[in-house]
């Protein structure tokens, strides 16, 4: 076969996960082409109009710090931000933003126009083209072949997808795209078993048919800093979601339609996500709760449009337009877009090494929904990894893989390479360990470093970042240096704030670690230039003192986890041969082939005693070489 | 059964159980000498660092000291630094008198201070890992390692009797329904998550308080297995053996003689309705310039620190002399019996002022053989005050479970002070999931994706 045109890497799909790929594959020197089904629908967000929240916020702050888009893109695109989580302690601040969805679009279309080696194009691969066990490119419906040394696949929903609206269904990708079907048939020749899965998304409807007195208002807030570190965050006009409530009416509405439900009918064979049911699911499963909070979102500023988050519904069309007038504030709404489940194929993530590859087919890369995982977020941090790592492998250099002491993307990747996953994955902060460490305000010190290696971080950016990093490090010294004496002034305030006098004199670090005592009352008892401390390097510092056992404590578990990831288990490894192992650990571990004993220990039904078999096997192996 | 495979430092009894005449405790890892050098007193006094400044493949002398300070066994301590040694890491060995009781409490002693409980063949593994055994002995570790973990894990599923495991679960499952409470919080800020419904300082205190009983219930079980440690203290000639005989003589059948595990102490098993005890003669407590006698008087006075009952004899007939006045100033009031002997005789001056602190004495005549109902009335009551109840079921009897039930005790304690501390939900989680962990530990359930799935099940997710 004679190849059209020849790139290092051709990613499919430009969705969250494809352009954050494309950018990071180019941004390293590769000639990219990123392969659309249409070029009007780059970063597309076919369900709700927000990006963030607990986990996902930090997801997003990690790309960023990184060098992936979404961070910028958001902070260049919200119509309203707020901080959630405030109260529950550092680890879980969570940044959410709602976005103009038409206005993100543009703005990722328009990175993927101007950054350099990079092709962006509309067109539909039904092929990818092997030669043994190595990908050498992909085939267009066109008939084009062309030739890739790497190819990465961020196809979404699209795969075999099949909408749902009541008891009618059609094959279709989200919002009446172009499904993606003889792809799905060339990676089943792989030897892929590919899992059904179902998500589904509520209607929008026309703005002006809201009544919003009978809503609750729920404004922004005025934030300084953004999903990214690298700019500041624009200030604009911010535009307010409203909250209101499905009634007794809504719920028997409902319950007289389940027959109509195509969750319920068994039409639907495709495994939802629990932490986003439809309605009809929400009242089937909690029949006592008296009502369900909907939230009713703009999904940009220059259309009426709203999305009715909480809403998300597959019953036939009539039906939602009965359901939804029975909310207060929706008595005469007008449905622009219906509700509807989609199915699509998802690879089981089983199949995949943890630096996104596949294991069957060197340089094939899969990124996002087609792994299992489900979120704009989710689908940004493996696009940026598995783009990454193509480009590593085509450079022969060391992959990239995150641990889960280092990153919520290490967490997840980790979770579907070790765990694989049989309902779309959703990160949640709960799956993470090490959670105190992985805070959002820490992520440019977490993987800016390794960023700015990769090429990704820009060199003013870096500076800014080391300038921080410096910053930090001086007024943690200042603080340990500085000593608070027990004087009768010192006490004197402290007694005039309602707080307990000093015994003795303290270190200013010490004295910080108080409760009641923080960054701006510690400027009243030594000499602090407050206005000359970046206010982000005094939130690092007061939060690094504040929380210091915690993190210690966090930090010695890290260090034990980390001795058992650093023994690695050869490639080559036949666990098939290990009788020493129990028939269930040989057979999952054959399935997944950890990469180190801590992944292996992590596999379900691997015990503690297979893994100190695998230790001394380990050994044995070792020395039998030398 | 944790992963095993840090340096972090282990601990184990590594002669077999039984009755030999010594037993030899091994601590391994890069902490050992450290770990043991908290716990020792060479030659009976505490120097910090004592065995960190010694040189390596040293013996010393000394005591093994508990967490209260008080001695343990007199015993050796090897200290051998890596790599010559046989697990290639800092190992201390500490020779103690034999005998399961005494290795035990030295055992014991070193996880307090920070050692981990070793696994069965954690030792011979290390040593393999660590490259100090070759290749041929691999296959012999293997199936040790195997064999060994899977008979401790038959045994410690058979050892979770008399409900242990329901009263465990039931703990952790307290703890992780406030864990699925406070992460679906955390995860689902916009989710209408309910209140939790049980006050969260009420609920640690149950937690912490149900634990503690299963604690007590592991000492409880050392008693019965061991028996409550009964000493009889007097001056001399008070009484002191007649009164051992005349207990002893009643039931002589049942009597077993131990071979002394402290020296010039004559100690001899009784079982007092069902409740064993082991009574402990003491030598006659003054003062003295003998030397010999000396000796005995300090064991006497260290036998005070360990018992559980003391039977504090005085003379009816010659009445209460400035020595027996001082010696009650050291004696614990809550178990302490006075018992006056030589109630046939006419009496001499009062007991007041030692009835203040002890209550009534209990008049006895060893001679004659009377009052020794009501003596032993009165220890079965004692042994009620100071919680030995003999209807007490016995759940904890396993070392590893006392451990992860001290573990997790102390996690619940860090949760309750974070609580009151005003800290975050965030930070308060951290340690109910090591609580959660540490009870799983026992019942061997695993913790996190339990929350998760509960998150989903308990609470109507999904904005």
């Amino acid at each position: 076969m004679g190849f059209a045109q020849a790139y290092d890497v051709v990613v499919i799909g430009a969705g969250h996960a494809g352009c954050e790929a494309a950018l990071a594959t180019a941004k390293m020197g590769l000639r990219t082409l990123i392969l659309t089904i249409s070029l009007d629908n780059v970063g597309l967000m076919p369900c709700n109009p927000s990006i963030g929240g607990a986990a996902k916020g930090q997801l997003v702050r990690e790309i960023d710090a990184l060098g992936g888009a979404m961070g910028l893109a958001i902070d260049q695109t919200y119509i309203q931000i707020r901080m959630l989580n405030t109260s529950k302690g550092p680890a879980v601040h969570a940044l959410r933003a709602q976005i103009d969805k038409f206005a993100y679009m543009r703005w990722m279309k328009r990175q993927l126009e101007e950054t350099p080696n990079l092709d962006f194009k509309q067109g539909v691969v039904t092929k990818i083209l092997t030669r043994g066990d190595r990908v050498i490119g992909v085939r267009l419906k066109t008939e084009i072949d062309i030739a890739a040394k790497a190819v990465i696949v961020a196809t979404g929903t699209y795969l075999r997808g099949l909408v749902h609206y009541g008891l009618v269904h059609y094959s279709s990708g989200p919002q009446g795209q172009h499904p993606s079907v003889e792809l799905a048939h060339s990676l089943m020749e792989f030897g892929f078993e590919l899992q059904r899965f179902k998500t589904g998304t509520p209607p929008r409807i026309h703005g002006d048919s809201v009544d919003y007195s009978k809503t609750t208002e729920m404004p922004g807030e005025e934030l300084r800093r953004g999903f990214s570190f690298r700019a500041p965050l624009p200030r604009r006009q911010q535009v307010s979601c409203w909250l209101t409530q499905t009634t007794q009416q809504t719920h028997e509405i409902i319950r007289q339609n389940l027959d109509k439900a195509p969750m319920y009918t068994g039409e639907i064979t495709g495994i939802g996500p629990r932490y986003c049911p439809s309605l009809e699911a929400k009242v089937y499963e909690f029949p006592d709760k008296q009502s369900h909070q909907i939230f009713i979102e703009p999904e940009g500023i220059g259309t009426k449009e709203m999305y009715l988050a909480g809403f998300s519904t597959s019953l036939p069309e009539d039906i939602q337009i009965e359901m939804i007038r029975t909310v207060p504030g929706l008595e005469n709404v007008e449905i622009m877009r219906p509700g509807y489940a989609i199915e699509y194929d998802a690879l089981d993530p089983l199949d995949l090494k943890s630096t996104l590859e596949t294991k069957a087919i060197r340089g094939l890369f899969c990124a996002g929904q087609i792994n299992g995982t489900s979120g704009y977020e989710e689908a940004a941090a493996q696009g940026l990894i598995a783009g990454i790592n193509a480009a590593l492998a085509i450079k022969e250099a060391e992959p990239l893989v995150l641990k889960r002491s280092q990153a919520y993307i290490g967490v997840l990747i980790d979770d579907l390479v070790t765990k694989g996953t049989r309902e779309p994955y959703r990160l949640l902060t709960a799956k993470a360990e090490y959670r105190l460490l992985l805070r959002q305000d820490n992520a440019d010190l977490r993987l800016t470093e390794l960023g700015y290696q990769l090429g990704l971080i820009s060199d003013p950016v870096y500076t800014a970042f080391l300038q921080k990093k410096e910053g930090i490090e001086r007024l943690r010294t200042k603080l340990k240096e500085e000593v608070i004496p027990p004087s009768p002034a010192v006490n004197e305030k402290l007694s005039d704030l309602g707080q307990a006098p000093l015994q003795r004199s303290v270190s200013a670090e010490v004295f910080l670690r108080r409760p009641e005592i923080n960054f701006n009352l510690l400027s009243e008892f030594i000499s602090l230039n407050t206005e000359e401390i970046d206010p982000e390097v005094a939130e690092q510092v007061e939060l690094q003192v504040k929380y210091s056992g915690y993190i210690e404590r966090q930090q010695d578990q890290v260090e034990r986890f980390l001795k058992l990831e650093a023994k690695k288990i050869p490639p080559d490894l036949q666990f098939e041969s290990l009788h020493g192992l129990s028939s269930e650990a040989r057979e999952k571990l054959a399935r997944v082939r950890p990469e180190s004993l801590g992944q292996a220990a992590r596999i379900s039904g691997v015990s503690p005693a297979d893994i100190n078999y695998l230790a001394i096997i380990l050994e044995q192996r070792r020395r039998g070489r030398a | 059964m944790s992963i095993v495979f840090d340096n972090d430092t282990i601990a184990a009894i590594s002669t077999p159980l039984g009755e030999g005449g010594l037993a030899i405790i091994r601590v391994s890892g890069d902490n050992a000498v450290k770990v043991v050098d908290q716990v020792f007193a060479p030659g009976g006094k505490v120097k910090p660092d004592f065995l960190g400044s010694a040189p390596s493949h040293t013996v010393h002398y000394g005591y093994i000291l508990n967490r209260l300070g008080e001695r343990v066994d007199e015993v050796l301590v090897s200290v051998m630094l890596a790599p010559r040694t046989f697990t290639r890491e800092n190992t201390v060995e500490i020779s103690c008198h034999g005998g399961m009781v005494s290795a035990q409490r030295v055992l014991e002693a070193v996880l307090d201070s920070g050692a981990r409980l070793a696994e069965p063949g954690e030792f011979t593994k290390r040593a393999f890992l660590n490259g100090r055994i070759d290749l041929a002995q691999a296959e012999a570790v293997i199936d040790l390692i195997r064999a060994k973990t899977e008979s401790s894990h038959a045994v410690a599923l058979t050892n979770l009797r008399g409900g242990l495991s329901e009263r465990v679960r039931a703990i952790r499952e307290a703890v992780v329904e406030v864990l699925t409470y406070l992460e679906a919080s955390i995860d689902f800020p916009e989710d209408e998550i309910p209140p939790l419904e049980q006050d969260l300082d009420q609920l640690l205190t149950r937690a912490q308080a149900e634990v503690t009983s299963l604690i007590e219930t592991a000492r409880t079980g050392r008693i019965y297995r061991e028996g409550l440690a009964t000493v009889i203290l007097g001056r001399p000639n008070v009484g002191k053996s007649s009164l051992l005989n005349a207990l002893l003589g009643e039931e002589r059948a049942i009597v077993t003689q131990i071979p002394g595990t402290t020296r010039d102490l004559l100690e001899e098993q009784y079982n007092l309705r069902g409740l064993p005890l082991r009574i402990i003669d003491t030598a006659g407590i003054r003062a003295t310039s003998d030397e010999v006698e000396k000796i005995g008087v300090t064991r006497s006075v260290e036998a005070i620190s360990r018992a559980d009952i003391i039977l504090f004899l005085v003379d009816y007939s010659s009445g209460l002399t400035p020595e027996d006045l001082e010696l009650a100033t050291t004696l614990p009031v809550d178990h302490t019996i006075l018992v006056a002997n030589k109630a046939d005789l006419p009496p001499g001056s009062g007991f007041y002022e030692l009835e203040d602190r002890f209550g009534e004495p209990v008049l006895i005549s060893a001679k004659d053989q009377t009052g020794l109902d009501a003596l032993k009335d009165r220890i079965l009551h004692t042994a009620s005050v100071i919680k030995v109840d003999s209807t007490q079921t016995v759940l904890v009897t396993n070392l590893r479970h006392v451990e992860a039930l001290r573990h997790a005790h102390e996690a619940l304690q860090n949760a309750h002070k974070a609580l009151d501390g005003a800290m975050p939900a965030d930070l308060i989680t951290i340690d109910l999931h090591s609580a959660v962990d540490h009870l799983g530990e026992i019942t061997g359930d695993t913790a996190s994706a339990d929350v998760i799935d509960r998150i989903f099940a308990n609470f109507c997710i999904g904005k």
